[in-house]
């Protein structure tokens, strides 16, 4: 079960966004936002995330739907999960269905092997546009 | 040159819009190849199960992606939860999409509480291949096998998926069945979910 999980901090204004994979390691990470890189951050990260996708585990089903509002989107593949506080639904519903298209893409290459780390430069580049326009 | 209009370039694969699938693959081409993995497959292996899930683990890579596809172009994004919306996706979606027909049919096993059976007439994938009498009950429908099993698991069913071929009343071919055995905890959940 692969996962995009969103998270945003509301002191800094970064977010962090990372795909998990089926045995929740990570196969794609950015950081997005203009505060600087903290050390414990990624550690913070980290727990928040697996903290959260235990909740997402028993949510998942319960419904056939891949966004749910305020929390999440996923389906068995990919589970999007979004902690913040911003008020902006639209644009992150809009920005996880863009990335999933992308992530997609990037699983149709047979030589992909689906749960491995994503090392395209040019999927990082586009996630980050998109993150730039959406969020 | 008439008619030739300008494909669009795409510099990279991610740029380019997934497609919206009404694009067909001759037959024959698909047979050629297919029998050419069958082959490769022959020569690298010393016995008929290794053959088997070679065949099983290439379907396998197939069937992963067709269920993203799927989701995102055919279903919008809604994915099932549920066992008989699962099977009744691949008897249907994903039969159609592949194969260009939904499947003959689809049936709960009586002995087994775990146990369903897609069966299919002739597998596209068999239409040319016969089977030499020295390999026993091998089935090169284990490829499609493979596929079913990869779309499962990727679903969130695990489950044990084989091809066999049930001889027919009257008939000279036999007809395939995919049996497909659920693990434990899916019947679990499907209980747990009422």
């Amino acid at each position: 079960v692969s996962r995009i999980t969103l998270l945003k901090f509301r002191m800094a204004s970064t977010a962090c966004f990372i795909i998990v994979s089926r045995n929740d390691i990570p196969i794609y990470e950015a950081e997005i936002g203009s505060a600087p890189k903290k050390e414990d951050a990624a550690h913070q990260h980290q727990f928040i995330l697996h903290a959260a996708l235990d909740i997402v585990q028993d949510l998942a089903w319960t419904t056939s739907a891949m966004f749910l509002k305020s929390v999440d989107r996923f389906n068995d593949l990919l589970v999007f999960m979004l902690l913040h506080d911003s008020r902006n639904d639209d644009g992150i519903k809009s920005f996880f269905q863009e990335v999933h298209e992308l992530y997609i893409k990037i699983l149709l290459n047979p030589l992909y092997l689906p749960g491995s780390r994503i090392t395209s430069s040019h999927f990082d580049t586009k996630v980050r546009a998109l993150a730039r326009k959406y969020l | 040159m008439i008619g030739v209009g300008k494909i669009k370039q795409y510099t990279n694969v991610l740029e380019k819009p997934i497609s919206k699938g009404k694009q067909e693959v001759s037959l024959s081409a698909f047979a050629f190849l297919f029998s050419e993995l069958v082959q490769y497959n022959q020569t690298h292996v010393d016995n008929i199960s290794e053959l088997e899930r070679r065949l099983e683990d290439a379907g396998y890579a197939v069937g992963a992606r067709v269920l993203e596809l799927l989701c995102h172009r055919e279903k919008g994004n809604r994915r099932e939860t549920r066992l008989l919306g699962i099977l009744s996706f691949v008897h249907s979606t994903v039969w159609k999409v592949l194969f260009g027909k939904v499947a003959d049919s689809l049936e709960k096993g009586t002995e087994h509480e775990d146990e369903y059976m897609i069966s299919e007439k002739e597998l596209l994938v068999n239409r040319f291949i016969s089977i030499p009498k020295d390999m026993g009950t091998f089935n090169c429908g284990a490829f499609v096998a493979g596929i079913v099993r990869g779309v499962l698991d990727g679903a969130g069913f695990p489950a044990v998926v084989t091809a066999h071929f049930v001889p027919m009343e009257g008939q000279q071919r036999p007809r395939t069945t995919i049996l497909i055995k659920f693990a434990e905890e899916v019947l679990q959940r499907e209980a747990r979910l009422g």
